[in-house]
């Protein structure tokens, strides 16, 4: 009955091992079919689709890196905006003072986000559960406040703004053009979902599975749990921060609102409607969770009730998606096979 | 008196005043969580609904605030009720569904909300007779955070009796302790739970009746509040009366303090202190009896 309480819980479902050769070779398959749409999007949307489609490439990222926490560590976190912002505004930085290059902006907003990430995960994960959602809820909400007041760095809340386009790799012209950024975009997303989809079969990422159904179990044979959950921590930083560098690169533009408080509760959303631990039910719940937002809250019947239509989302989705909830805290009764 | 004390005075007092705002807001969501195992993100809306309604009743009389009162602790009721209906069939599912959910009505309340009253902070003065200043050591200090202190202290003082040395504190208390025994004696646990709920979320929404003047109604408000609240609720223990107390009057100071003497560093200094006492001790200020 303790709050952080780690009762054992039961498996969770089968969420990326795959079951057979068969269902590999089709999601193999159903894969290269979903990259190849994406890469040819460009030639059939309109540059304000296109816009939302790497806006929505960007947030996917970020909603990877909660389901490194919350779905495959069991941490829930409402703090990752925290991580999103340091890396957006590092990018911005490095873009206007040091240089133009994609990259190396991804990789220094990368670092510095992981850098963060030390101290204020060493603090975040010494809880579980509902206290750790608390204290990345205050992490995510101190650089929320920390970015409107730093003005010197920041520009308060006004934002950074002047932002040169970015340059995919050396030699190349900067990318002016909406349809040009999302190419960058996409090969972007597509090389961290990879990288991604390939630590969760390695043996780091078994750990934090085994830690998230048993921790008392795993640290009784001998993991150092808590070690592993900060370097889990650490990882979904570093992502946060590259997809924060990466809205920079779409968006030429940064403000305070890019670290705050709804970016982190819909990521959370996103993990959830997807169904935890699942990477591309979290791309799924990402790009729902952006359309509801973006698209459905400008049509004419319902404008500017876009919160309203996310909270009936919210809603919607903890009652009538019991299923998209696998792996985090489920009863027996929701570990049936899921059909998605 | 003289010496550093002297020049933060006025930080001080109000430091006391916004600590014991925190407490009482937070109180119910400390409450809430810890004894009743229910994780209510929609706690700052609470806040947030009440300050509306001391907006929207304050005529600057005092009659308007005693309505206010009542209205902000009506609505209070009526949330935590809504909110009780609303998560009991989630309580099984783990924490994870019951934020997600209290989140959604978050955004759908304060959506409303902004639809109703706009999208700026609205200034709420207090009742024409609690305006102005006295003078209190040498300094000339508001009489509405006076009141608001004494009358916040008083509901301190009123919850804790009721929690600690009532015999309905002992019920909710076994209640937490062990369901099934208290069940079986012949109460109706689902009653506990509701009451608990709401009159924690009437004493949130009576602070945001009573803290208007202070912390005043409009967007983000509801955010601030629950983020602040978290905070107490994180640093002085889950589920103690005394831990909310503790950790409220310590935010308070150094929300206050802070501000005015390191304004620089403000916001990293909230998140300081956390770390210190969680660092320190790692339940909190005051550990729960109950639920240690």
């Amino acid at each position: 009955m303790s709050p952080s309480a780690s009762a054992p819980t039961p498996a969770p479902a089968p969420t990326t091992a795959s079951a057979s050769p068969a269902s590999a070779i089709r999601r193999r398959l159903s894969a290269t079919a979903v990259a190849g749409a994406l890469a040819l999007a460009p030639f059939v949307l309109g540059p304000y689709a296109i816009g939302t489609l790497s806006r929505i490439l960007v947030f996917a990222l970020l909603v990877l890196s909660v389901n490194l926490l919350t779905g495959l560590t069991g941490l829930p976190t409402l703090g990752q905006s925290a991580y999103f912002g340091v890396g957006a505004y590092t990018a911005a930085i490095t873009a206007t003072r040091i240089t133009d290059i994609g990259p190396l902006q991804l990789l220094i907003a990368a670092g510095v986000s992981a850098l963060v990430a030390v101290p204020t995960g060493w603090l975040a994960v010494r809880a579980r559960g509902v206290v750790f959602l608390m204290l990345t809820l205050a992490i995510g909400e101190i650089a929320y406040s920390a970015a409107v007041n730093w003005k010197s760095l920041t520009n308060g809340t006004d934002g950074m703004s002047g932002i040169p386009p970015v340059v995919p790799l050396p030699g190349m012209p900067a990318l002016e053009l909406d349809g040009l950024v999302y190419f960058y975009v996409l090969a972007v997303f597509l090389l961290l979902f990879a990288a991604v989809s390939r630590l969760g079969s390695t043996s780091f990422a078994l750990a934090l599975r085994g830690i998230r159904d048993n921790e008392p179990r795993m640290r009784a044979i001998g993991y150092p749990t808590q070690r592993y959950a900060l370097t889990a921590y650490c990882g979904a930083g570093a992502l946060a921060g590259a997809a924060g560098a990466l809205w920079v690169s779409v968006q030429r533009f940064v403000s305070p609102g890019d670290a705050g408080f709804e970016i982190a509760a819909l990521a959370l959303l996103a993990v959830v409607i997807g169904g935890s631990g699942s990477m591309r039910g979290a791309c799924a719940g990402a790009a729902l969770v952006w359309l509801t937002r973006d698209y459905l809250g400008n049509l004419e019947v319902v404008s500017g009730r876009g919160p309203l239509l996310l909270g009936l989302l919210f809603v919607i989705a903890v009652y009538a998606l019991p299923r998209g909830l696998a792996g985090v805290r489920i009863p027996h009764r929701l570990t049936r096979k899921r059909t998605a | 008196m003289s010496g550093w004390l002297d020049g933060n005075f006025v930080s001080v007092i109000d430091g006391v005043a916004f600590g014991l705002l925190l407490f009482t807001i937070a109180v119910g969501l400390s409450l809430v969580f810890g004894m009743m195992d229910v994780l209510n993100l929609a706690h700052g809306t609470l806040y947030l609904a009440g300050a509306y309604v001391a907006y929207a009743l304050s005529d600057g009389t005092l009659t308007g605030l005693l309505l206010a009162l009542l209205a902000g602790a009506l609505v209070g009721t009526l949330g935590g009720a809504a909110l009780t209906f609303l998560t009991q069939p989630l309580a099984h599912r783990g924490h994870l569904d019951q934020a997600v959910l209290t989140l959604g009505i978050t955004f759908i309340v304060a959506d409303l909300l902004a639809a109703a009253f706009g999208g700026d902070v609205l200034p709420t003065d207090p009742p024409t007779a609690l305006r102005g200043t006295v003078g209190l050591l040498g300094h000339a200090y508001p009489v509405y955070r006076l009141v608001f202190i004494a009358v916040a202290a008083g509901l301190a003082l009123l919850v804790y009796l009721v929690f600690e040395r009532s015999s309905l504190g002992a019920l909710v208390r076994a209640t937490v302790a062990d369901r099934d025994m208290v069940r079986a004696l012949g109460v109706d646990v689902r009653k506990v739970l509701y009451g608990v709920f709401a009159s924690g979320a009437a004493l949130a929404a009576v602070g945001g009746v009573l803290g208007a003047p202070i912390l005043g109604p409009g967007p983000g408000v509801d955010e601030t509040v629950l983020v602040l609240s978290l905070v107490v609720v994180v640093v002085g223990g889950l589920g103690s009366v005394r831990g909310a107390l503790a950790g409220a009057l310590l935010i308070g100071q150094v929300q206050t303090l802070g501000v005015a003497l390191l304004p620089e560093y403000a916001p990293f200094l909230l998140f300081g202190t956390m770390l210190l006492v969680l660092v320190l001790r790692p339940h909190g200020l005051v550990a729960s009896a109950v639920r240690a």
